[in-house]
């Protein structure tokens, strides 16, 4: 096990001369740009963990000559709050990741699909795209960006959910195959990358890819911005190298006393003391897309399974079956566990459906509904049922 | 083509099919409740997941593309786990008050569950949980939202074949259910009451009204005469729900089997379609003289014509700036039951108050026509009761009548005669083929120029229809229109009646006569026809129409004896005062959602 400990990074957020990038990137090809984001072994940030070369190698592919770039700011997954920051503080390298993107796969159009939540960052956001798109004007470079608007759905993170709410329409899941990069936004070749994701690329052809490998470990590349919330004494974002195991995590924010930690927000694992020492933050143990919860022993994991599972028997579309009833089956199922009124081993039961939840739903919510819930559930089980 | 291993077996179909199909072509079945023929995949039941050997999760083969080398399972002990747990979870949020239940054993999820589901349930019971309504404000159909399964193909039936859109999902998570526009009642919507909907739902969240209860009341009431029309889609389409394969014409049985039920009278909406013919022609020529002859355009063309009720309906709600092109002909049901309490109670010698009229209709929409406040020019409500096909065939289960044993029989007589032209009503274009069978007669003196009076450009199952009749060498009476070129179309499925109607109110059309019926197929694919109505059921269903009209031995409305007799004996002339009084009818400008 590849362990770089804990070690803090400033890539994100660090103040780079934006104009200077772009036009590096405008004297490479297309090619080019797409060899260095995958010889970074950049994966997607927003939790999924695509590698997002090979997204935009896909995207770069197809014939079509429209295309668009996403960007999906809709960060519902509880406990993540690092996008929200990333806006405020450095939307212009959004932009000139979107950007970027675009050069690399021919889109000349990008929409950034941003949460409900955030809507306050309008303004600000808007001028410094203003700014943004008189700065590319000058040099005559013909790319552009709208912003749409979440209403709160959950789900509309999703991707093809997030197209859907795009187009006008209901939030629901698509049948994949087809995926984004053949038919996404209006059925057109489409690239969708977490905000993070295009911030770190436009890093990655600042530095050179070859600076950013030397950054995590195999299967986890780079550093990575965290949501830290729960017990701790410091809340906040923090930019941090991959490759921690979750005890030096917890050595540098946990308040002493930290039971567990749900890594991943509520479609991620809990993770319990006795495994901190050898679960590795990353691909090769518990991967996020940035929120790390903090639980101290005050905390009855029933009451934080309970929440999780609320959460999403309310954000489920509803659309398909496993999904829909799967969420409400184990809430109600927990429930009547912890009063006595279904028998201790109808968890089992409730094991077994979230298995079938994980591989009968139709997108990556249901079918990571279970995550939580087994982890919490298997490693705490005495908390649920008394 | 692509190869690929369904079972162990390998199969080669052509690219872009799904693995469902792949699989049905190697005989192997996989269950399915969504997904529905005539409706774009859904993907969201998730019945019909299968193994992908190397793919992360199980896959919806209903949504899911072949591709050359895959390995599917389809019966593995993951996919009979899922697939049992996924049934479960529906049948834990479904009022599975089976025995009460209008689709007892007619219910697809009750057939799965019978697969999948026996003994035990494992899930909790959710049903309580959740406040379902029962709206049941149509007098069409029964929407009760505690057997819904979220299926979502009323949504896309709705959407996709009408293009009325009055039902949609509205919430998430456990409050995603299927609603009209901010909950209103469905009789208070754009809903069109069509029943293709009621069709294409798999369990009975959507149900047409009955009342065969009424109806059996009427015939064991000796004080009452109970009259009945057929219209002629059931005739084609009965036998689907007795045991006889689509396509099969049971106009005989079905004639004995309603007079062994108990009616006074078995009579023939196709009479009145005939009746309708010589009106809405009449309309037509008339019309024609007035806007091309007198220059007079108080009347609007192009006509539309009117005998579809779920048309009615949607034009009255989204066109109704041109409810003037509307033929203002009553339907041949809503003629019928007119005169079957004025004219044949009078010929009868029965009071009229007495008479309880009834028709079997292959259709839901005809139960809301009926219940119009317009539809009442006898004095008294013209038609009583409304039954489809379906119903038919459950009141011919419940008489204990051995169906396929009966002899067949005639209709009774009066208004039991008719003709080929009336029986095609029954398909799309039928009404036009008609009409024209009878105008081009009327206008030139000459039977229309087609081989055996068969108007083929008028038929099939194209979704719009155009056609362009030269009228040539008319009589004296009609030299106005001499060298004509008489423009007509036809739509079937609201999907297609919406394009033409868009057509002709942005002035990018130019027919003068248009057919127009709310359901796909027309009338023998209405939302009260036998379950499953697809387009392989639907075409049998054409087919069976038109032989009947060719075994008829008459085939020109106005050749019907009775019709004849009817406007000397009674009507007088067509579109005359009497007519007006009781076969035309006026149309109500409707909100648009």
């Amino acid at each position: 096990m590849e362990n770089k400990g804990l070690t803090k990074v400033d890539l994100i957020f660090e103040s780079i001369d934006i104009m200077k990038v772009m036009k590096k990137a405008f004297e490479m090809t297309s090619d080019e740009i797409i060899q260095q984001i995958l010889e970074s072994g950049l994966k997607g940030r927003g939790g999924a963990g695509f590698p997002t070369g090979l997204k935009w190698k896909y995207t770069a592919a197809e014939k079509d000559p429209e295309k668009y770039i996403v960007c999906n700011a809709d960060e519902g997954e509880p406990g993540t709050f690092k996008d929200r920051e990333i806006l405020d503080k450095v939307a212009s390298k959004v932009y000139a990741g979107m950007t970027i993107a675009g050069k690399a796969m021919g889109a000349r159009k990008g929409f950034i699909y941003l949460r409900g939540e955030y809507r306050f960052l309008l303004p600000q956001l808007f001028a410094e795209l203003h700014k943004f798109h008189k700065l590319i004007n000058e040099i005559g470079y013909d790319f552009s960006i709208e912003y749409r608007m979440g209403s709160g759905a959950y789900i509309c993170g999703e991707e093809s959910a997030l197209f859907e709410s795009i187009e006008g329409f209901r939030g629901e899941p698509r049948n994949k195959p087809p995926y984004p990069t053949v038919s996404g936004l209006f059925s057109k070749p489409t690239s969708i990358n977490n905000v993070e994701t295009l911030v770190t690329s436009v890093m990655i052809i600042e530095k050179g890819a070859n600076e950013y490998f030397k950054l995590g470990t195999k299967d986890s590349r780079g550093s990575k911005v965290f949501s830290i919330s729960g017990d701790t004494p410091i809340p906040g974002i923090f930019e941090l190298e991959l490759g921690m195991t979750v005890q030096e995590f917890v050595n540098e924010f946990g308040d002493g006393d930290t039971k567990a930690v749900q890594v991943g927000g509520a479609s991620g694992f809990c993770v319990p003391r006795k495994k901190f020492k050898d679960t590795i933050i990353g691909f090769e143990g518990v991967p996020t897309g940035g929120s790390m919860k903090l639980f101290n022993s005050s905390r009855s994991m029933y009451n934080v399974l309970h929440n999780y599972l609320d959460f999403f028997a309310e954000e489920s579309c509803g659309q398909c079956t496993p999904c829909r009833v799967g969420c409400q089956q184990l809430l109600k199922g927990v429930e009547k566990v912890k009063k006595g009124e279904s028998k201790s081993t109808y968890l089992n039961e409730l094991v077994k459906l979230a298995d079938t939840m994980k591989v009968a739903s139709k997108c990556g919510l249901g079918q990571s509904v279970g995550n939580a819930f087994k982890s919490i559930v298997e490693n705490f089980r005495e908390e649920i049922i008394y | 083509m692509v190869t690929l291993k369904i079972n162990e077996q390998e199969v080669k179909v052509a690219e872009g099919t799904t693995v469902l199909d792949a699989a049905k072509k190697l005989g192997v079945i996989i269950p399915t409740l969504c997904n529905h023929p005539d409706l774009c995949v859904a993907g969201n039941c998730r019945v019909c997941v299968v193994e992908q050997t190397g793919a992360r999760t199980l896959v919806a083969a209903c949504a899911m593309p072949v591709s050359e080398g895959m390995d599917i399972h389809t019966n593995s002990l993951k996919v009979r786990n899922a697939r049992k747990h996924i049934v479960e979870l529906l049948l834990s949020e479904h009022r599975a008050d089976c025995t009460k239940c209008y689709k007892n054993q007619k219910c697809e999820l009750q057939t799965l569950a019978n697969e999948y589901s026996f003994g035990e349930h494992i899930f909790l019971d959710l049903v309580e949980d959740h406040s379902y309504t029962i709206d049941r404000s149509s007098p069409a159909f029964i929407k009760d939202d505690s057997k819904c399964i979220r299926c979502q193909r009323c949504v896309r039936t709705c959407a996709q074949l009408q293009h009325v859109s009055a039902i949609a999902v509205a919430n998430k998570g456990s409050h995603m259910k299927i609603s009209s526009f901010h909950d209103r009642p469905m009789s208070h919507v754009v809903c069109t009451n069509c029943g293709q909907c009621v069709n294409r739902c798999p369990t009975g969240a959507l149900t047409e009204k009955t009342y065969i209860d009424q109806v059996w009341d009427a015939i064991y009431d000796t004080d009452r005469h109970v009259v009945v029309q057929t219209a002629p889609a059931v005739r084609v389409a009965l036998g689907e729900d007795l045991g006889y394969d689509p396509g099969e014409r049971v106009t005989g049985k079905m004639v004995t089997a309603l007079r062994q039920l108990g009616f006074d009278s078995v009579l023939d909406t196709d009479f009145t379609a005939d009746l309708t013919i010589i009106e809405e022609g009449t309309e037509l020529l008339t019309r024609l003289k007035k806007v091309l002859v007198e220059n007079d355009h108080s009347m609007a063309l192009p006509m539309f014509t009117s005998c579809s009720p779920g048309w009615i309906k949607f034009i009255e709600h989204k066109y109704p700036k041109m409810l003037p092109n509307l033929s203002t002909c009553k339907s041949p049901q809503q003629m019928f039951g007119a005169l079957a309490k004025t004219f044949y109670a009078q010929k009868r010698k029965i009071d009229p108050a007495k008479v309880v009229s009834v028709s079997i209709m292959p259709c839901t929409a005809k139960k809301y026509e009926a219940d119009r406040p317009e539809m009442r020019s006898s004095g008294y409500k013209d038609i009583d009761f409304v039954l489809t096909t379906r119903e038919l065939a459950v009141m011919i289960k419940q008489a204990g009548i051995d169906f396929r044993s009966l002899e067949p029989s005639h209709y009774d007589s009066i208004m039991g005669t008719s003709t080929g032209a009336g029986v095609i009503f029954g398909a799309t274009g039928g009404v036009m083929e008609a009409a024209l069978r009878t105008a081009y007669e009327i206008v030139t003196g000459r039977p229309v120029p087609f081989k055996n009076l068969n108007i083929m450009p008028v038929r099939g199952m194209d979704g719009v229809k155009e056609a362009t009749i030269k009228i040539e060498g008319t009589t004296e009476e009609w030299r106005f229109l001499e060298g004509a070129e008489l423009k007509v179309a036809i739509a079937h499925g609201l999907v297609n009646a919406n394009k033409v109607a868009k057509a002709v109110s942005t002035g990018k059309a130019d027919y003068h006569f248009i057919e127009i019926m709310a359901c796909p197929g027309g009338c023998l694919g209405g939302g009260g026809q036998p379950i499953p109505t697809n387009a392989a059921v639907r075409q049998k269903r054409m087919e069976a129409i038109y032989s009947e009209d060719m075994h008829m031995d008459l085939r020109k409305s106005h050749e019907n004896p009775e019709i004849v007799a009817i406007y000397e004996e009674f009507l007088g002339k067509p579109n005359g005062h009497k007519s007006h009084e009781l076969l035309h009818t006026h149309y109500i400008a409707r909100e648009s959602y």
